[in-house]
């Protein structure tokens, strides 16, 4: 029974794992990550990505380990913290947490802040744990797997997640398309890496270094999102939130309740973490789903708990599952995996299949942590969330310019370029066009994210075939990926299709709606 | 209609909007392509010239945006939709040239400065706050981000003259 004795040996070094975090200094590393990641992520703009790019510096005296123990605690504090402005803000610190805002608000505008928030913790916490029950069991077998990877089939994953967005998205396909492509085109802005050539600087020196992801966020969410506030009437007040002991015992005797939809959503939440589809687009799918099969399906976007259940656990499972392609592909599923991987290789470790073989004590002391960091974080949150929230319980015209200022500080310190704060303003009036519009933001961030390294498997897998497309068909793996892909892509007309045929064979009956 | 407060004429309809996105679009496609072109698109003697992916990039985003310019003449739903009333973009101007202001000042007076002019301007003119509410605010958030960022985490962000008289 080779597969009984793989799970056996993860055990051994997962327990192994729990050894390396016994030092009292791993432990302290947690909780500072996960009370950093918690302001990081309350506040908009600073977002989880942009936060562990910040204070990646600060770790560089640390050992690989307690870096990224701390970096990934203040990835899982942010997931958290997203939460909580949604709720009493109606103002998502993350992307993540937009689909959140739907029910999530508008039970603390009912008085149930306190409900609200018990519900979207603990079911991020649900969800990051099934993620991470995967990762433990799935990642070694993955990494094992992906050494036989290469660049036809490392692209055909990416293909696939791209390929869902246009699929599994509720917005027109073309604008999705649209959106995606403008992510790609910016990414090609400026040195082309392979040929050394120069692409669409158009002579501008300040163009060679492209369009960083991290601008493109901060603009299109942070200051999009103060747009469409503002818009909207300065109708921008925090709710209060009275947690305390009873509130959340009351709460989590109802969350039993919904466990389909607390499975279904860590189900999107890890297979769109791990394909990568990110957290947002999960969170999205997760709530679409919950809304579809819901009894209640009226009452979503009124307050209903199980719409804060959807896309918490989903987004959490994603967030956390988005390590797994990064641990073992060296492919991250998010934009903030992505500066995790830009950590590991400046502590000189190459994130892919050779880490589990050859940094053990690293990958089983990290998957370690996000055990106990997740359970640290829902401490941190349940007992804070007053604290943080009287933060930010301040009116939106005193709010308003700093968040401004921050984001313009988030912009500047990823490349130390003032281009990139007019940058970061410019993304803002394309977020806000684009939400009103209904493009979606979250297709073109990713392909502003994974384009280069898109690209280069393009690249790569045709200069082994010299430019014949069947490379990727030469085998049943990467075959079976690319063909997923394009059903994926032409989902919305081959729906269409099998609607009407369905339609034909009900020939001309009046369709009697069942009770 | 939904909106039916006062002030609410509206700017430009969503139909036009609609069309005018879809046309940049289009627009920019052109601009990948072409510039795909430039650097070509096609096979060199060592593999796949700079312009390979771009040029694809570029053609889809062009089919795509001429889908939806199309979908939208044809439709005359949208004619009627505001995409955003008169007082709705006075709200949203109230935030953005400000911002702007902000942005351009901090080229010449560094960041810390143009922040305490920008928030004390902007809570003075928005929020109506009196003097004594402003000061703290203007200041502390400024001086607080320094802290943070020049002191704790040693990342430099970008200074004026006034930085330069106190040494930093």
């Amino acid at each position: 029974m080779p597969e009984r004795e793989g799970n056996l040996e993860a055990l051994g070094s997962l327990i192994h794992g729990f050894g390396v975090l016994a030092d009292p200094m791993n432990i302290a590393y947690m909780f500072i990550g996960i009370t950093l990641g918690v302001l990081i992520g309350v506040l908009p703009g600073l977002g989880g990505a942009n936060g562990v790019a910040i204070l990646l510096p600060l770790t560089f005296s640390m050992s690989p380990t307690s870096a990224i123990i701390m970096l990934s605690c203040i990835y899982w504090g942010a997931l958290f913290g997203g939460a909580i402005t949604s709720v009493l803000f109606n103002i998502p610190g993350e992307p993540w947490s937009v689909a959140t805002t739907f029910d999530g608000h508008p039970m603390a505008q009912k008085g149930h802040a306190g409900e609200a928030l018990t519900a979207a913790f603990t079911s991020s916490f649900f969800g990051a744990f099934v993620a991470v029950l995967l990762i433990t069991f799935l990642a070694p077998v993955i990494a094992g797997f992906a050494l036989r990877f290469g660049p036809a089939e490392f692209f055909a994953v990416q293909l696939l997640t791209f390929c869902s967005f246009v699929g599994m998205g509720s917005e027109s396909p073309f604008k999705v398309l649209c959106a995606m492509m403008l992510g790609f085109a910016l990414a090609a802005v400026g040195l082309d890496s392979v040929t050394g050539e120069l692409r669409m600087t158009f002579g501008s020196v300040e163009l060679l270094r492209g369009f960083d992801f991290l601008i493109a966020v901060i603009g299109l969410f942070g200051i999009g999102e103060i747009l469409l506030t503002m818009e909207e009437g300065l109708a921008f007040k925090g709710k209060s939130a009275k947690i305390n002991a009873k509130v959340v015992w009351e709460t989590w005797k109802s969350l039993p309740r919904y466990w389909v939809t607390a499975i279904r959503g860590s189900i999107v939440g890890c297979w769109m973490g791990i394909t990568p589809g990110g957290a947002t687009p999960a969170s999205f799918m997760s709530y679409g789903l919950a809304k579809r099969f819901s009894k209640n399906r009226q009452n979503f976007g009124n307050g209903e708990v199980e719409g804060v259940v959807a896309p918490e656990t989903a987004a959490h499972a994603a967030g956390t599952s988005a390590l797994l392609p990064m641990l073992t592909l060296g492919i991250p599923g998010s934009p903030t995996a992505a500066v995790l991987l830009g950590g590991l290789l400046i502590w000189g470790l190459q994130p892919g299949p050779l880490l589990f073989v050859e940094q053990k004590e690293f990958v089983w002391g990290l998957i370690a942590s996000m055990y106990l960091g997740n359970i640290a974080g829902l401490i941190v949150v349940l007992t804070t969330v007053p604290v943080f929230a009287s933060i930010l319980r301040i009116p939106f015209s005193i709010i308003a310019p700093v968040i401004v200022v921050i984001c313009a500080v988030g912009a500047y310190t990823v490349h130390n370029a003032f281009l990139d704060i007019v940058m970061m303003l410019v993304f803002g009036v394309v977020g806000y066009v684009f939400k009103k519009l209904s493009y979606p933001l979250a297709p073109l961030v990713l392909a502003l994210v994974l384009g280069d390294m898109a690209e280069s498997s393009f690249r790569q897998a045709m200069l082994v075939s010299q430019g014949d497309l069947a490379i990727f068909w030469s085998n049943p793996l990467v075959g079976s990926i690319v063909t997923l892909a394009l059903v994926m892509l032409f989902w919305p007309v081959i729906s269409a299709l099998l609607r009407k045929r369905q339609s034909r064979q009900d020939g001309g009956t009046e369709v009697i709606p069942v009770k | 209609m939904e909106h039916g407060t006062q002030n609410s004429d509206p700017v430009v309809s969503n139909r036009t909007m609609e069309i005018v996105v879809a046309g940049l679009f289009a627009l920019v496609a052109i601009v990948v392509m072409a510039d795909s072109v430039r650097v070509g698109n096609g096979w060199g003697s060592d593999g796949p010239k700079a312009g390979y992916f771009p040029f694809y990039v570029g053609l889809i985003m062009l089919v795509s945006s001429l889908a939806t310019l199309a979908v939208n003449i044809w439709r005359h739903s949208g004619e009627r939709t505001a995409f955003v009333e008169k007082h709705q973009l006075a709200l949203v101007l109230q935030v953005l040239v400000p911002s702007a202001v902000f942005v351009a000042l901090t080229a010449f007076l560094g960041i810390y400065l143009s922040a305490v002019l920008f928030i004390a301007f902007f809570m003075h003119w928005v929020g109506k706050y009196p003097l004594k509410t402003i000061l703290p605010v203007a200041i502390l958030v400024p001086a607080g981000l320094f802290v943070m960022f020049e002191i704790w985490f040693l990342v430099p962000l970008p200074k004026g003259p006034v930085e330069t008289m106190f040494g930093f």
